[in-house]
């Protein structure tokens, strides 16, 4: 066991963890951050996308380890939800009907908040190059790009 | 025509945003993984590597030395208590069934077969364990690949004798719903157009983002399982059925469950392994997939060949159909498995006005996953063999794809129309919806840039590809499905409880995964009740709570479960009317409801739904021939199914020189009667054309020789990407043709995009490479596969005509090696 110290979703939380325990196990196991979820075994599907250090990263393809002393958001930080407050980018979602079952949305979100942190002005192919790391079933990603487009817009007005 | 034109529609046909979104953009989600309770225990599965071994040892004393392990258990420690995986759809009466044990002590029919299962503390220390579990096994033959089971020289199941499970088939002339197809055959071969073609159906993986996960709980009085499943009720059914458990003691819970797109519509071998383990133990059990085993071992989809043969006459006009298909079932017969590609058999016929019909289904057995339902089931593969055809069909003729249509398609003023096939479509307006979708796709002007482009000989191409789609769909009527040997009935329950304080709960037996019914049945509700939309709660999933359904699937929740809903609330109103009539000393004739408040006719005095709500709950002055309620529920058996349908255009750029293709663009018009929601309709349609598209252009589960998964991780199953895919035009008719036969006047829309967009697609690519020799190319239409189409010629290979050698074995438009 190694004992790790970093900061989630602004707490500072402390644990020992297997050398070999993901990130993402770590988060839904240790902390009961479900809100992150587990969509593949190969790093494809991005469902488990949360920040580290401000960067969007694929958290089952990071160790628990690796996080050691420093900081990670996930969908459940991302705005102070409990006062009733979204990130922007989390309305343009709901608002352009960006998701179905929901299971890839916090991936989904996750990496569209990086995306617009980089480009906060993309094209649609922008976008779409984007996000093509993060996988969706549903929506046929139509509405994704259309969610992402908006948020951008949004953040200009 | 309809009651909601009646009555003021400020809900109905709103872009509402989901009342479901708040929490799955939040993260505060009930995914069935994340359930953890006390004592929990988790389960890893041990597999088998052959696709046809007997077992011959299951050593597990190393596995059970591991740290934290509770137990390893393999099929011969159970009895019956371990129950069977049922098949409720038995196409014939003579159908050849294999037994189904979730987990069989003596020989795995399949790669990924579930031979053990290691019980452990956590999910790593169980998947460590089943490292450890020290399986033997006689490896024997294996059969792989239609045309290899129809040969019977290796079965599946030796003990069955035959790879060949039934035959079932649909003759005009026999049920005296149309002529005899042979003669048309006949006369066509003489005197007309004769078109024959096989076509292929590849093996799909329905691949719902949340992987499959079940948790059971044997703790209470009832026995609790929570499963990512789209049919909590028949899955409660099954265990009871199967595993000695009285249904009433048993509670099924769908909490949020991740897609499904008929993937989840399965009663699997992980669920009753995890029941067994759970009463066995009396310990709380946790069982969740990886990727890998998802996509290994939960069902697969479509997977046939077809074999059609096409009569018309010297002008196009089609004089009969005959449709022969060879269904792969996989390794045993899941639950509507023999019954998917038969939901296809009415739907050969699609719009069009054949004279003549038959329809043949051989199922097979072979020793790969089991398939089952994939969004549409049986529909786009029918849709598929039509459409394909019909373009071939007005090649052959020499006109425009969508005037060979035409000439054969219903009118509008001839619904309702009787098919060959026997059903009874009851509107459409196939006129209507082609004009919109032409208008607003640019058709002309897309036809001239193709003809401009084929004369400069471009070396990217263009071509226009033409889907005119229906289905069937809102499974089912009962009656009608009993009439197949189906093994339930196709209504669904719906019941309406008002609250004390005015509030609503609705109980509906439909399963939501992600279809928004939580929105769109608020609205339904908010119309009918006049009650304000946020007042509504909708309540589902949880056997529990809605005690009665049949779930989701089928394009059935709207129009079936839907409706369920609207005679609820109907009763409500009764029920409240008798009581506001006691209440304002009034006659029942004499009251007026509207907006949900009951009048008296010519007077200023009324009272609120929700005030009658409370005057129940309260008690103390209703009439003494009413209970003090004004709850109500429905049980809604649907009178036929109904019909939506929509012309698809797609435009498609085929580089002629590395055989690479690329979406221009796509535009649909979809008729599907009264829409409640536009903004989920959009969704559905969206992802519905994507899971379509993807079967045209990328996806195919592929097994070796020796029945290996070879597209087991989304590494090598390509799922598209929003870099893949491009944004839709999507439009609907001005005028919709309202479905007649449900209230709202609604048809379903969940599974129309798939159905018609997979023959959109590929009639584009043909089309922008049929001068070049190309008649057909084998899906997923890889590059590989459209530059060999494009260069078959190049050599003395025939060009592919419309042609006989299609049923050779190993001809043309077959892969070498698919469909074996």
């Amino acid at each position: 066991m190694t004992k790790i110290e970093l900061t989630v979703d602004g707490a500072a939380v402390s644990d020992d963890v297997e050398p070999r325990m993901l990130l993402v196990q770590y988060l839904r196991e240790k902390l009961g951050k479900t809100g992150t979820v587990i969509g593949c075994d190969t790093s494809n599907c991005g469902a488990c996308t949360v920040h580290l250090d401000g960067t969007s990263v694929k958290s089952c393809n990071v160790l628990a380890v690796q996080a050691n002393g420093r900081t990670v958001t996930t969908i459940e930080g991302l705005a102070d939800t409990a006062e009733g407050e979204l990130h922007p980018v989390q309305e343009s979602f709901r608002e352009c009907h960006g998701l179905q079952c929901g299971f890839c949305t916090p991936g989904m979100i996750m990496q569209a908040v990086d995306l617009l942190g980089e480009n906060p002005n993309p094209t649609e192919e922008e976008v779409r190059l984007g996000m093509e790391g993060n996988l969706c079933r549903c929506t046929g990603y139509h509405n994704i790009v259309k969610s992402v487009l908006h948020a951008a817009e949004g953040a200009k007005a | 025509m309809t009651a909601t034109q009646d009555r003021p529609a400020a809900e109905i046909g709103k872009d509402r945003r989901r009342k479901e979104d708040q929490r799955l953009i939040t993260g505060r989600t009930r995914w069935t993984d994340n359930i953890t309770l006390p004592g929990m225990l988790h389960l890893a599965m041990v597999r088998s590597p052959f696709a046809h071994a007997t077992i011959t040892s299951v050593d597990v004393e190393a596995a059970k030395a591991s740290p934290n392990v509770v137990a390893v258990l393999s099929g011969k420690d159970f009895g019956d208590e371990l129950g069977v995986c049922i098949n409720a759809w038995p196409i014939t009466p003579d159908q050849k069934t294999p037994g189904h044990s979730p987990m069989p002590a003596d020989r795995a029919a399949f790669a990924g077969e579930i031979v053990a299962v290691v019980v452990a503390r956590s999910a790593a220390e169980a998947r460590d364990a089943a490292e450890l579990v020290d399986v033997e096994y006689d490896e024997q033959p294996a059969v792989i690949g239609i045309k290899n089971a129809l040969r019977d020289e290796v079965l599946a199941h030796p003990d069955l004798g035959t790879n060949k499970s039934a035959l079932w088939v649909f003759d005009s002339a026999e049920a005296g719903t149309g002529s005899d197809v042979e003669a048309a055959i006949e006369t066509a071969r003489t005197d007309g157009i004769l078109i024959e073609r096989e076509y292929r159906q590849q093996r799909l993986i329905p691949a719902f983002m949340e992987p499959r996960s079940v948790v059971v709980d044997p703790t209470g009085e009832q026995i609790t399982m929570w499963s990512a499943t789209q049919i909590p009720h028949i899955l409660r059914f099954a265990l009871a059925a199967t595993t000695g458990v009285p249904e009433s003691k048993i509670r099924v819970i769908a909490p949020d469950v991740g897609g499904g797109f008929g993937g989840k519509l399965q009663t699997t071998p992980e669920e009753w392994i995890a029941w067994a383990v759970a009463r066995r133990l009396s310990k709380p059990v946790k069982y969740t997939e990886t990727r890998s085993e998802s996509l290994m071992a939960a069902h697969h989809g479509r997977d046939q060949v077809q074999t059609l043969t096409l009569a018309a006459d010297k002008e196009g006009n089609v004089t009969g159909f005959k449709v022969h298909l060879d269904a792969d079932l996989g390794a045993y017969i899941a639950v509507v498995g023999g019954g998917v590609p038969v939901l296809g058999a009415f739907m050969f016929n699609a719009i069009y006005k054949f004279p003549s019909y038959r329809f043949e289904c051989q199922t097979v057995l072979t020793n790969t996953t089991f398939t089952d339902a994939y969004r549409g089931a049986g529909r786009p593969e029918a849709t598929y063999a039509i459409e394909r055809i019909m373009d071939e069909l007005a090649a052959e003729v020499g006109v425009d794809p969508l005037e060979i249509r035409e000439r054969n398609w219903i009118k509008h003023e001839e619904f309702p129309f009787t098919t060959v096939a026997g059903l009874e479509y009851d509107t459409g307006n196939y006129e209507a919806a082609t004009a919109k979708a032409k208008e607003s796709f640019g058709y002309d002007a897309l036809r001239a840039e193709q003809k401009e482009r084929r004369e400069r000989g471009d070396r990217v191409q263009l071509g226009i590809g033409v889907s005119t789609f229906t289905e069937m769909c809102g499974l089912a009527p009962s009656r009608v499905l009993g009439s197949l040997d189906y093994g339930a009935g196709g209504w669904e329950h719906a019941s309406v409880r008002m609250l004390a304080t005015g509030k609503v709960e609705i109980v509906t037996g439909a399963s939501a995964h992600g279809q928004g019914h939580e929105t769109a049945f608020s609205q339904i509700v908010a119309d009918r009740l006049g009650v304000p939309f946020e007042d509504v709660e909708v309540l589902h999933g949880d056997t529990q709570i809605a005690h009665k359904g049949l779930d989701t699937y089928g394009s059935r929740s709207l129009v079936v479960g839907g409706e369920a809903l609207v005679k609820a609330v109907d009763k409500v109103i009764d029920k409240a009317k008798h009581l506001a009539a006691h209440l304002l000393e009034a006659s029942e004739d004499d009251l007026e409801y509207k907006g949900g408040r009951f009048t008296v006719a010519g007077t200023d005095q009324g009272v609120a739904i929700q005030e009658l709500a409370t005057a129940a709950f309260a008690a103390h002055n209703y009439p003494e021939d009413m209970e003090p309620s004004i709850d109500a529920e429905a049980t809604y058996d649907p009178v036929n199914f109904n019909y939506p349908h929509g012309t698809h255009l797609c435009a498609m750029e085929v580089d002629t020189e590395t055989g690479a293709v690329k979406m221009r663009k796509y535009t649909c018009c979809d008729d599907i009667g009264t829409i409640i929601n536009p903004l989920i309709v959009a969704g559905q349609v969206h992802g519905g054309l994507v899971q379509g598209i993807a079967q045209a252009l990328w996806e195919e589960a592929v097994h070796d020789e020796a029945g290996t998964l070879v597209s087991g991780s989304f590494v090598d199953y390509l799922l598209p990407t929003s870099a893949d895919t491009i944004s839709f035009d999507v439009v609907h008719t001005d005028d919709p043709s309202i479905c007649t036969t449900n209230t709202l006047g609604t048809k379903g829309v969940g599974e129309a995009g798939t159905i018609a967009s997979t023959p959109a697609v590929v009639n584009a690519v043909v089309d922008a490479v049929r001068h070049l020799g190309v008649s057909d190319i084998q899906m997923p239409c890889t590059p590989e596969r459209v530059w060999r189409a494009i260069h078959a010629g190049d050599s003395d290979a025939p060009t592919p005509e419309t042609a006989m050698p299609h049923f050779s074995e190993g001809a043309l438009n077959q892969d070498e090696g698919a469909g074996q």
